[in-house]
């Protein structure tokens, strides 16, 4: 399975709460967190996903670097897979 | 001549903190045809089942198989001519070598179960896996079944620690090494008797699913299910039903293989890689079954309509997402109905 169809399956609520279908397991996210995961889904790139977020959100950190812990997350709750590094074209 | 309603039997009233899987049964019969008689079939008079008053009216108990087969004949002949059934579904592991050498008896009698036959309930036993996974392509942790102490100090060349030290019914614990696999051993054998099974351990997520076969390698249904929460016997107290495609992949390659006939559960893990391993396969349905009507897939029922061999009307799909979360509750009884039990062994309300 592809990590595009596995990110197009997550159930996600408005309320930042996540379902995977493929392993049962639940997550809470921030709004943040919801934005990069329905960007992921729309299969945005890492440079369009980082602008979306500075567009959408109050940012004064290190958005690249934010979402590199992101992912890493992501990997380590197998919602998308060890070498996962955004959605592939 | 006065109609008799369709009367299912259900076995496993033992709805403790560790449940035998009547009442879920019963409560997925009860979601699908509310006309349906029940009857329950108990072996202890304090089985928490019987005083589900909502859920069934007629309890009978039922003599301990190991009490020998002309006892447990005689009741279920003696039930069967005082209400008539149709079907009986049992939901106890050791209970259904008794309900397979009957099996025939029934028939003559007109009640039907929807059984696997004796070759099929003996490959998927414990000791039998790594076979079983042979047979069906089903990746399977190396497995040996151990008759002493002896073979057990020896059995770590083919199956490494850490193992799980197994009863041939019941009972599950992680061995690091000899001390401890001796100590499991010893406590499983005084349990319930040789042999054992060792099983090495598969680091990762546990998965179950439950599954209906028609006997003739075909899948009627399977529902997939994370649990999300454990007692501390490790039973499932809370879980989600998933999708995985791969999961119920191996649910079909299982029936495929064995041809099995009824319900199983099927117990996996699913390692780093998402590849599942095949942990167990219990020949009944398992005590969160009920889960199955919940999420639209109603198992029990299609089993009755299997068993009575009819087409099962069973819906394709189930919901994903759907949780199960156990509850304790303290059930009123009527002293009566305990009385009954206790004295004539039979209840009907």
């Amino acid at each position: 399975m592809s990590s595009a169809t596995h990110l197009k399956d997550l159930a996600l609520s408005d309320t930042g709460f996540v379902f995977d279908p493929y392993t049962g397991a639940t997550f809470t996210t921030n709004a943040t967190g919801l934005a990069i995961l329905h960007a992921l889904r729309e299969g945005l790139s890492r440079s369009a996903i980082i602008e979306r977020i500075r567009e959408r959100f109050d940012v004064h950190g290190d958005v690249d670097s934010d979402l590199t812990e992101f992912y890493q997350l992501l990997r380590q709750h197998g919602v998308v897979p060890p070498n996962f590094n955004g959605v592939e074209k | 001549m006065s109609e008799r309603p369709l009367t299912v039997a259900v076995t496993g009233l033992n709805a403790t903190d560790n449940p035998g899987p009547g009442v879920a049964v019963i409560r997925a019969l009860r979601d699908a045809d509310p006309a349906i008689r029940i009857i329950g079939f108990a072996y202890d008079a304090l089985d928490p089942g019987i005083y589900a008053t909502d859920l069934v009216r007629d309890i009978f108990m039922l003599p301990y198989p190991s009490q020998g087969l002309t006892a447990f004949w005689s009741r279920l002949e003696y039930v069967h001519h005082k209400l008539g059934i149709d079907v009986i579904i049992p939901t106890l592991d050791a209970e259904l070598p008794a309900f397979l050498d009957l099996e025939p008896k029934l028939r003559e009698l007109g009640i039907r179960m929807l059984l696997p036959t004796r070759e099929q309930f003996t490959l998927r036993e414990k000791g039998r896996l790594a076979q079983l996974g042979t047979k069906s392509g089903i990746s399977v942790p190396a497995t040996a079944v151990v008759n002493s102490i002896d073979e057990l100090s020896r059995v770590h060349h083919r199956v490494p620690y850490p193992m799980y030290v197994k009863g041939l019914y019941y009972g599950a614990t992680l061995a690091l090494n000899l001390d401890d696999a001796s100590h499991a051993f010893y406590k499983i054998v005084a349990q319930w008797g040789i042999p054992v099974v060792v099983q090495t351990q598969i680091l990762g997520e546990e998965f179950n699913v439950v599954a209906l076969g028609d006997g003739e390698g075909g899948l009627v249904g399977a529902v997939g299910m994370k649990k999300l929460m454990l007692t501390d016997k490790g039973k499932g107290w809370a879980g989600i039903t998933v999708r995985d495609p791969a999961l119920l992949a191996v649910a079909q390659q299982f029936m495929s293989a064995t041809h099995w006939r009824g319900p199983c559960e099927i117990e996996l893990m699913r390692d780093k890689y998402g590849q599942y391993h095949l942990i167990e396969i219990n020949p009944r349905f398992p005590a969160w079954v009920y889960l199955s009507a919940g999420a639209g897939m109603n198992l029990p029922y299609a089993a009755v309509e299997l068993a009575l061999g009819r087409k099962p009307s069973i819906a394709s799909e189930y919901t994903v997402g759907t949780l199960f979360v156990r509850i304790s509750i303290d059930q009123i009884a009527r002293i009566e109905d305990f009385q009954n039990m206790v004295t004539t062994g039979e209840v009907s309300r």
